[in-house]
């Protein structure tokens, strides 16, 4: 059976899409003020401030996590710096018990949602309290009471999986959905055409959100694709698609507030690609003066997510200059004193080598670890992370 | 000679090979103007153009697919995978394509010009995601060839050899010796062979076998062993597929005993593989069952890492096991 309900033409016509040009949502300006035509969406005072405070919450801990890892207290860092607006202005848009996939750079989804700076520290230093018990590395942040699934290193799977999980939502019946985050480059994995064709067959409640920053690692975006981003793709599984501005924090939430009604109400999958820009290098192990320019990253400074919602909410005297600055010392103060207090912290126990492998451990490993504390009690100064868990007893 | 470390050796042979053969091609995530996460392709976009040497979309399985096809083609493509851990993905592709091209189509077609370099191992906090040792799932796989060297001359010796092979072969790279290897490397172009292991010290009590990083590894334990007055003969297995049977055979039959290593997990790794093979052929000569030193049954581990791992003190402990038993 032929599913194509296109009309006949006699002679060849090739079309490569560019008429359907997709445009940009806006809403605010840099300067606090909207766009003629705009209208912000219903976002009262506390909820304004929830969402700012989310975003400097994930601006402090990056700045001071970054520096953390350069004075070698950490392994390993990974900013969302540029990008606070389109993760948190997406996040907010969501019902709390809506289920959140990310990548890997969308802690300010986390902050949002209520995870705390010892909750993070513990994370990042894989002591004795991360919920992930140290067996990854830093960033890869997991929270089963906010509905955030555990990020994993390999790009794009989560693509798939969230179409899967957001199928079982609507399977369950109470109202949920799945959002789940990617960048451009991880667009290009066969796992995103995966995703999103199954999500669009069979009518899932998910939003795609698509974190155009510019850059993957080092490969700009038009080495990536040469269509007009990731947008039009949208097209092809006959899915609802915006694009919007990602450093606009009302585009933002607006766009996920009607997108995540459509996913709910109407059980129709949306794909929003936001535009936006990885102002940090796309790790601490990364250095971006060897593929751009300082003038390219000065010209998207000028567009910072976090200074245009600080106008927006002074605009509207929820906020002032006073307590901006009460804001800031009080979170670089708790980051630091949390710092220290989490990298004092123990490891986690050497069992927790081989537990969650299965639900329970196979008596193959478990002979193996036997073995193993055997050899740490005969060498105690070579394993000073354990072995005081294998003290006494054979 | 010139001192090299192992990125510089294999920069160096990635630009031998492109300036001896126009049809060689390099590409993969990041390595166009960038050279590569860790470097590996610097410069060579600048020397030898966009053509040559590019940025691919970040698609692993795309990657290994295009190289077959290039390959197919007649070219030689030198396709990077960014981790070892990032290459499944591309796991149809590199099983049921390009290890197969040649069998199924009757040597019409085959795509033996194709080289997956990527890098491997543990050892540098990298986690489940950037530590894995995947060589066995490969190896497991008939037409393939998986070659894993030691230090910069090998590296750079056994990539041109790698690269001119008429078999695709998946070349893992330490990524843990990239910058500490250093040494001397001879400046022009040569080959080491594929499908032989070295013997690196000859001993009488004790075979101790392993490969690329490993080795580094064998040696600390080796000198420890040797100071209690064990003799041990250490050989470096170099190409897991296919793998020298005959001088790991001979080693044991002289010594009696055999140590393997590897990072990987014990189970279904090739340490496996090798036992079996040698338990046939030297079954009466063995004076004690043949150790397996590797990483447990576990995926790879962060901050517990160094008790996951099968360090020189696991690998020396197994040698004396092995001799007193």
């Amino acid at each position: 059976m032929t599913t194509t309900k296109s009309k006949t033409v006699y002679t060849p016509v090739f079309t490569d899409g560019a008429e359907y040009r997709i445009p940009t949502f806006k809403l605010l300006k840099q300067d606090g003020s909207l766009y003629k035509g705009g209208k912000a969406p219903d976002i009262d005072k506390e909820k304004a401030l929830r969402i700012y405070h989310a975003m400097v919450t994930t601006r402090v801990l990056d700045e001071r996590m970054l520096g953390a890892q350069r004075q070698g207290r950490l392994s390993f860092y990974m900013q969302c710096t540029g990008e606070e607006a389109s993760v948190i202005g997406s996040t907010a848009a969501l019902d709390d018990a809506d289920m959140i996939m990310g990548q890997y750079r969308e802690q300010g989804a986390l902050a949002y949602r209520g995870f705390t700076i010892d909750e993070f520290m513990n994370q990042l230093f894989g002591n004795e309290k991360d919920y992930g018990k140290g067996r990854q590395m830093p960033v890869h942040y997991g929270s089963s009471k906010l509905n955030y699934m555990t990020i994993s290193s390999p790009l794009a799977t989560q693509i798939p999986q969230a179409t899967g999980y957001a199928y079982g939502q609507k399977m369950a019946g109470e109202g949920h959905c799945t959002i789940v985050y990617f960048g451009e480059g991880a667009a290009s994995e066969g796992d995103f055409h995966a995703g999103l064709n199954m999500a669009a067959v069979h009518r899932v409640p998910a939003i795609f959100f698509c974190r155009n920053n510019g850059y993957a690692i080092s490969t700009p975006a038009d080495e990536q694709f040469a269509a007009d981003g990731i947008a039009p793709r949208g097209y092809g599984y006959k899915m609802d698609t915006i694009r919007v501005d990602g450093n606009d924090i009302l585009a933002v939430y607006q766009a996920t507030e009607a997108a995540r009604k459509l996913a709910v109400e109407e059980n129709r999958p949306v794909l929003i690609e936001a535009m936006s820009y990885r102002l940090a290098a796309h790790s601490s192990s990364d250095d971006p003066s060897g593929y751009r320019s300082k003038d390219e990253e000065a010209v998207w400074r000028e567009k910072d997510p976090i200074l245009r919602m600080q106008n927006w909410i002074t605009k509207k005297k929820w906020w002032s200059e006073g307590e901006e600055k009460e804001l800031q010392e009080r979170l670089r103060r708790e980051v630091l004193e949390t710092m220290k207090r989490a990298q004092k912290l123990p490891p986690p126990p050497l069992e927790t080598l081989v537990t969650d492998v299965y639900d329970e451990v196979p008596p193959l490993l478990n002979a193996q670890f036997e073995k193993l504390k055997a050899h740490i009690r005969k060498y105690p100064d070579e394993y000073p992370k354990s072995a005081i868990h294998v003290q006494g007893g054979a | 000679m010139a001192k090299m470390n192992m990125l510089q050796a294999i920069n160096n042979a990635l630009d031998l090979a492109m300036a001896a053969n126009d049809k060689v091609l390099c590409f993969g995530e990041d390595v166009g103007i960038f050279g590569g996460v860790f470097r590996a392709t610097s410069n060579l976009q600048q020397k030898y153009g966009k053509g040559r040497c590019f940025n691919t979309p970040l698609v692993e399985q795309g990657i290994i697919g295009f190289a077959n096809g290039l390959a197919a083609q007649g070219s030689f493509p030198v396709a990077e995978i960014q981790f070892a851990d990032y290459i499944f993905p591309a796991f149809d592709q590199i099983v049921n394509e390009s290890a197969k091209f040649r069998y199924r189509s009757g040597n019409l077609f085959n795509v033996g010009n194709m080289t997956i370099r990527t890098p491997y191992g543990g050892g540098i906090a990298g986690g489940l995601y950037h530590s894995q040792s995947p060589e066995a799932y490969f190896a497991h796989t008939p037409g393939l060839k998986i070659v894993v060297p030691r230090n910069p001359h090998q590296a750079k010796g056994l990539l041109l050899a790698s690269i001119n092979d008429p078999n695709p072969t998946l070349f893992f790279e330490p990524k843990r010796l990239y910058r500490a290897s250093v040494g001397e490397v001879p400046e022009g172009e040569y080959q080491l062979p594929l499908g032989e292991a070295e013997v690196l010290k000859e001993g009488t009590d004790v075979t101790v076998l392993g490969w690329g990083a490993q080795m580094e590894v064998i040696d600390k334990a080796v000198e420890m062993a040797e100071k209690e007055g064990f003799s041990c003969e250490v050989i470096d297995l170099r190409t897991i597929l296919p793998w020298d049977v005959e001088t790991v055979a001979e080693s044991v039959l002289k010594t009696g005993r055999l140590v393997i290593t590897h990072e990987a997990p014990l189970t279904g790794g090739f340490a496996g593989e090798i036992a079996a093979t040698i338990q046939e052929r030297c079954f009466l000569y063995l004076e004690s069952p043949i150790a397996r030193v590797t990483g447990m049954d576990t995926p790879f581990p962060l901050v517990l890492e160094k008790e996951h791992f099968p360090n020189h003190l696991k690998v020396y402990e197994a040698i004396r096991e092995s001799v007193e038993f």
